[in-house]
């Protein structure tokens, strides 16, 4: 099992997507730049009005640990947490589910999990070709 | 330009014994290295008129006035960014001081951080509206909960691109508790470990951190006294200049789950700071006579030594091979023994040991140690007699 993800005021449209199987990112509605993690204002252009963009779900993983001690709390045995660069140029810490160790430069692609509450989240595996 | 009496100055340091439980509150822990701080340099903890601490501080300003018997404060901060703040500190010291705004400036630190809450432990309660950064909601959920955790992900493309093995985060342990051993006042003293004991000690995140990459967690206050030269020459201590401090936080960077900005190879924050600190104090980091290098965890100091711009992109890990950071060497690396060796006053007691390296009063003091650099990562500063 996982924790639920933690939804506030500006960031309830990712994990709402998320319960619908959608794997989406803030875009700034005027100028259309793409954020992550959200922000309740766009930093380029100003505006508050934001919509979101569904995503690829593809991208390369940068970077990966595994907390050993205190082990994840919440969760059955600790998970291997990566950084994924998104094809979309965004990044966004996630898991791969995986038995192996994650490879820096593994294409992998997006899914989801449940959490304990019953609430989703966004996970990676590798893209088998 | 200010002229030379208006120059912030250095004139008391005060701290605790640095444990793993304290035994008394953080206002008391805070309050004892604050007096400890005024009677080293000689003032009535009455005089203090500005301060400055961790937003993460727990002892309010009203509390600390309260105890000390502070008559009057008429300018205070607190800043962001953990143990980073840890120099930013010195930044706003000297503004408040050669500014004019302050007479004597107070800068302190204390927390019962082992024995009261610790830093290592995931902390589910954390409200994710009460930080800056984001690690509690986009990395929580996920199961990187703990500094070491975020950390360690952080740093991972930079060890990758360069082959940084497990070994060589071991020299820099190795390297701090060298000093550590022979220092009265580190919680390792007379305790060294060899490269074969890191190796040995157990994961606390794979693939990068070991428990001897840690740092310690530790109860513990210290406090730090400035004032401006024509004030300074008064106390009892030979004051001790500073000579620049900067710090630079930039667009989407943060504080310790730095992930979403940059390559994550350069440090480009330090870079600016080391710049900026080379025009302002007439010396670059690199050719100061001692480096307090902020080291929560080993990987720190490589990206720390290229940021500030000891070595080239890439070089830390042989500038290390090569000595440099021995207590003989070009660049001798905390000779306190560091975060890792002395303890963890989220950073504060690397700045009184610059001092103390500057008095020539400290347990491993460097020979003829005019300089010091104090490095914590998006801060530095310089200081000198």
């Amino acid at each position: 099992m996982r924790p639920d993800p933690i939804k506030r005021i500006d960031t309830a449209f990712f994990w709402d997507a998320c319960e619908q199987g959608k794997f989406v990112v803030q875009k700034c509605e005027p100028c259309n730049t793409l954020w992550h993690p959200p922000r309740p204002m766009c930093p380029k252009c100003h505006s508050v009005e934001k919509t979101h963009q569904k995503l690829s779900g593809k991208g390369v993983i940068m970077s990966w640990v595994r907390q050993v001690r205190p082990a994840s709390y919440g969760f059955e045995n600790s998970p291997f947490v990566i950084l994924v660069e998104l094809n979309e140029g965004l990044r966004i810490v996630s898991n791969l589910i995986s038995d192996s160790v994650p490879v820096i430069g593994e294409i992998v692609e997006v899914d989801f999990e449940k959490t304990v509450g019953g609430k989703s989240v966004p996970i990676f595996k590798r893209v088998v070709d | 330009m200010i002229s030379s009496f208006q120059k912030a100055c250095i004139v008391g340091i005060g701290q605790t014994e640095f444990s793993k439980a304290s035994g008394r509150s953080e206002q008391q822990l805070a309050a004892e290295a604050i007096l400890a701080a005024c009677n080293d340099a000689g003032i009535d903890p009455a005089s203090i008129d500005g301060m400055t601490t961790f937003s993460l501080d727990n002892s309010d300003e009203v509390d600390v006035m309260r105890s000390l018997g502070c008559e009057e404060i008429k300018y205070t901060t607190r800043l962001p960014q953990g143990g980073a703040a840890s120099v930013s500190t010195i930044v706003h010291a000297k503004n408040a001081v050669e500014s004019g705004i302050c007479d004597t400036f107070l800068i302190f630190r204390a927390m019962n951080e082992r024995s009261q809450y610790r830093f290592g432990q995931p902390h589910h309660s954390m409200s994710p509206d009460a930080h800056s950064s984001t690690f509690m909601e986009w990395c929580f959920p996920f199961g990187a909960q703990t500094p070491a955790s975020w950390e360690a992900l952080s740093c991972g493309p930079y060890l990758h691109k360069y082959g940084v093995t497990s070994e060589d985060l071991g020299r820099i342990a190795v390297t701090f508790r060298k000093a550590a051993s022979t220092n009265p006042n580190a919680w390792f003293y007379e305790k060294p470990i060899t490269i074969e004991d890191h190796q040995n000690s157990r994961w606390i995140v794979e693939p990068t951190l070991r428990l001897l990459d840690c740092c310690q967690e530790s109860d513990g206050g210290v406090a730090i006294i400035i004032t401006r030269a024509d004030k300074a020459k008064d106390c009892k201590q030979t004051p001790v200049q500073i000579l620049g401090a900067e710090y630079s936080m930039l667009f989407n960077h943060e504080i310790i789950s730095d992930f979403y900005q940059g390559d994550l190879i350069r440090t480009e924050n330090s870079e600016i700071v080391a710049d900026r600190l080379a025009a302002a104090a007439g010396i670059a980091p690199k050719d100061t006579d001692v480096a307090m290098i902020y080291d929560n965890f080993t990987p720190q100091v490589l990206r720390q030594l290229e940021g500030f711009k000891y070595c080239g992109i890439g070089e830390a890990n042989d500038y290390i091979k090569d000595g440099n950071l021995e207590l003989d060497g070009k660049t001798p690396l905390s000779p306190n023994g560091g975060l890792m060796g002395e303890g963890y006053i989220h950073g504060m007691n690397n700045i009184t040991e610059g001092v103390r390296q500057m008095r020539g009063t400290a347990a491993n003091q460097i020979r003829n140690a005019k300089t010091a650099m104090l490095a914590s990562g998006v801060a530095g500063a310089i200081i000198g007699v």
